[in-house]
């Protein structure tokens, strides 16, 4: 049994708006191995980023609050840490990447003063030091003369550069987890497989375990051992990477992966769509939260909402419905 | 080639170089080559699929093609009309055939005006509809993209994305166009939405006849959608077939490149897949690669590939490259897909 090194417990977080409180994370529990690569798939709005935003207290509060749970990291509640005690795990310990690599980076700054910060902060180099190890971590991401491009500032770098020299910072005092958010979003496909083999690479070398939120299920299925799939704030489905793809099971990620066009598909098919929208969440959802979209959907989804429930190895799915029979579990 | 009737949309050596000014008098000093020499044909009926990176310049051919841009050279044909000489009158009327929709549903619809408006407003500027034809126009072209015509006194910011693009696209078919541009109509919307609109794009053409130009980056979206594919990079085609032809027998390249990058939502595939990771960025379309363009990123370039450019050619019925070395040994290493 590998090393638990996040344990996420029960978590809830809300913000205040003007329109009422949003429930954005209702309950979510997970953990992390050490070494491992975790998945959290969703469409936007569906908790995913706040979630992991929540474990290391980066939510503006307020609006946001953490109304409920735990997160131990090694065994300590990061939501019960002190603000100088967090500081400490955040960069340092668990470090996270950010979608848009542009407004990640200060513009005014450049990229050597920038990567130098967390050197000095956490493991109190002196300027030479940092500009030595910059350097190392730069040519490390694949960044060519790299002595000379610390003094460039962010603008001069293309999206995949700036996105190399965020993965650079993140790695800068060797973290346990890497915690990636959408980071190859922005990004063209022949530069986001530069970024994935990148990460793949530096995930054998280092042996960090590795949090990737996205909402393609193509690029999760090359970089992740196993996948949670979020709906409505809640984890919906649970599974070995390729378990998930093989039998999906909850009615959400069947449509999902249904509404994908194939690429070895010949003549054209219909996509499968799901009809309706995704939930607003102006109240915490008491039934399932997909049951309004849901074409198996049964009396009992419309009044309590589903635990998950284990269907396999390491496979658990939130829903009363077995899919293959189209009657309750 | 020969003339083929069947021809609704034709370019011929299609370029628009932006000028880039410089200094205290804006002297002229370079250009952005955006689109710099294209030529192909589109059919009746059918759905061309263009594909490529950020900045390859597929955004701006859509829109030099429906003369939004003026054209630095080149003719663009619709039927047997050259576009590309009439005059602002004459063309003003043509965009009843013709029209656009755009990627980003939040900014292509003016927040301060309702659904009912900003549906009619295309109805109104070519006078095909007055009075009250106008609203019940409106209604139906809202039953038409599947959206409840009871809604058309709200204003954008009360619909979601793909709500939004819904309503662009009844503005785009007001006037019964049979050509339109779709300008990456999908990207900014979320998966399970993405399928609800494609599949409404597909039943609009299969109802009303119509012709597409689908601008997109997502290429497993793009080969559901098309017919045919052209790939751009750095403004020129490099490469057009048949849809199973291009993504089951890639030649150029940047397409095998571009194609091996496509993440595949099957875990087993990793496992067995060699990836082409291409090296660097692609180069400025100001200062483009002499030759080929795609020489500096090329896996198999040679020194001669820099001297001129590769002619567009035809090496099957249907299927064009722009390569020299397509037919060269270095060029069938398989690829595993």
């Amino acid at each position: 049994m590998a090393n638990e090194l996040l344990n996420v417990n029960e978590l809830e977080t809300q913000f205040k708006t003007p329109e009422g409180v949003v429930h954005a994370v209702n309950g979510v529990s997970f953990h992390l191995n050490e070494g491992e690569t975790l998945g959290l798939v969703g469409e936007s709005g569906c908790g995913k980023s706040v979630s992991m935003l929540s474990c290391l207290r980066l939510i503006p509060q307020p609006p946001g609050k953490i109304v409920n749970g735990t997160a131990l990291f090694k065994g300590q509640d990061l939501l019960a840490m002190d603000d100088e005690e967090i500081r400490h795990v955040r960069g340092a310990q668990i470090a996270m990447i950010f979608q848009d690599p542009m407004t990640s980076l200060n513009p005014v700054m450049t990229i050597g003063k920038q990567m130098a910060e967390p050197l000095k902060l956490h493991l109190g180099f002196t300027n030479q030091q940092a500009e030595t190890r910059s350097v190392e971590l730069l040519e490390q991401v694949g960044i060519p003369r790299a002595k000379d491009r610390l003094k460039d500032y962010p603008h001069q770098y293309s999206g995949g550069m700036r996105q190399r020299v965020m993965i650079a910072m993140a790695l800068a005092c060797a973290p346990q987890i890497l915690i990636a958010d959408e980071p190859t979003t922005a990004l063209d496909v022949t530069i986001q497989a530069q970024i994935v083999e990148l990460v793949i690479r530096l995930r054998e070398e280092l042996g960090m375990a590795i949090i990737w939120i996205t909402h393609d299920l193509g690029v999760v299925a090359s970089i992740a051992q196993r996948v949670n799939v979020m709906y409505g704030g809640f984890i919906i489905e649970e599974s070995p990477v390729r378990d998930l793809y093989t039998h999906p099971t909850h009615p959400y990620t069947i449509g999902l992966l249904g509404s994908l066009p194939q690429i070895h598909e010949q003549s054209r098919q219909r996509l499968y769509s799901i009809e309706g929208m995704p939930p607003m969440l102006y109240q915490k959802p008491r039934s399932c939260p997909f049951s309004p979209r849901c074409k198996w959907v049964v009396e009992h989804c419309r009044v309590e909402n589903p635990p998950l429930l284990p269907v396999g190895d390491n496979h658990r799915v939130a829903c009363w419905v077995d899919t293959t029979t189209g009657r309750e579990r | 080639m020969t003339e083929n009737n069947n021809v609704l949309v034709k370019v011929e050596d299609l370029k628009m170089h932006f000028p880039i000014y410089r200094g205290v008098i804006r002297r002229q000093v370079g250009a952005v080559r955006a689109v710099d020499g294209i030529s192909f044909e589109i059919h009746r009926g059918e759905t061309l699929g263009l594909v490529g990176e950020s900045g390859c310049g597929k955004s701006t051919t859509g829109r030099t093609m429906l003369q939004l841009y003026k054209p630095t050279a080149g003719k663009v044909f619709f039927k047997d009309i050259e576009l590309t000489a009439l005059r602002n009158e004459p063309m003003r009327l043509m965009r009843k055939n013709i029209q656009m929709i755009f990627q980003d549903p939040y900014a292509s619809l003016n927040p301060r005006m309702t659904i009912r408006d900003i549906v009619a407003e295309p109805l109104v500027a070519f006078g095909t509809a007055t009075g009250k034809d106008i609203d019940d126009r409106v209604r139906e072209l809202m039953r038409l993209v599947k959206l409840d015509p009871d809604f058309m006194l709200r204003y954008p910011h009360e619909f979601s994305g793909g709500q939004r693009q819904r309503i662009g696209i009844a503005r785009a078919m007001a006037n019964n166009p049979s050509f339109i541009v779709c300008d990456e109509p999908i990207s900014a919307l979320d998966v399970s939405i993405q399928a609800q609109v494609i599949n409404l794009f597909e039943d609009l053409q299969k109802e009303l006849d119509l012709t597409y130009l689908f601008i997109a980056h997502d290429l497993s979206m793009v080969r559901h959608i098309s017919d045919r594919v052209a790939v751009m990079y750095l403004g020129i085609i490099v490469e057009l077939a048949d849809r199973n032809e291009i993504y089951r027998n890639p030649v150029h390249p940047y397409t095998k490149a571009l194609l091996s990058a496509i993440p595949v939502a099957d875990p087993s595939f990793y496992e067995t897949r060699e990836r082409i990771v291409l090296e660097g960025d692609v180069p400025s379309p100001a200062n483009p690669p002499s030759g080929c363009r795609f020489r500096t990123r090329c896996p198999i370039a040679e020194g001669y590939c820099a001297e001129s450019r590769p002619e567009f050619r035809e090496i099957a019925p249907g299927h064009f490259v722009e390569c020299f070395k397509w037919d060269h040994p270095d060029n069938h290493k398989e690829v595993a897909r």
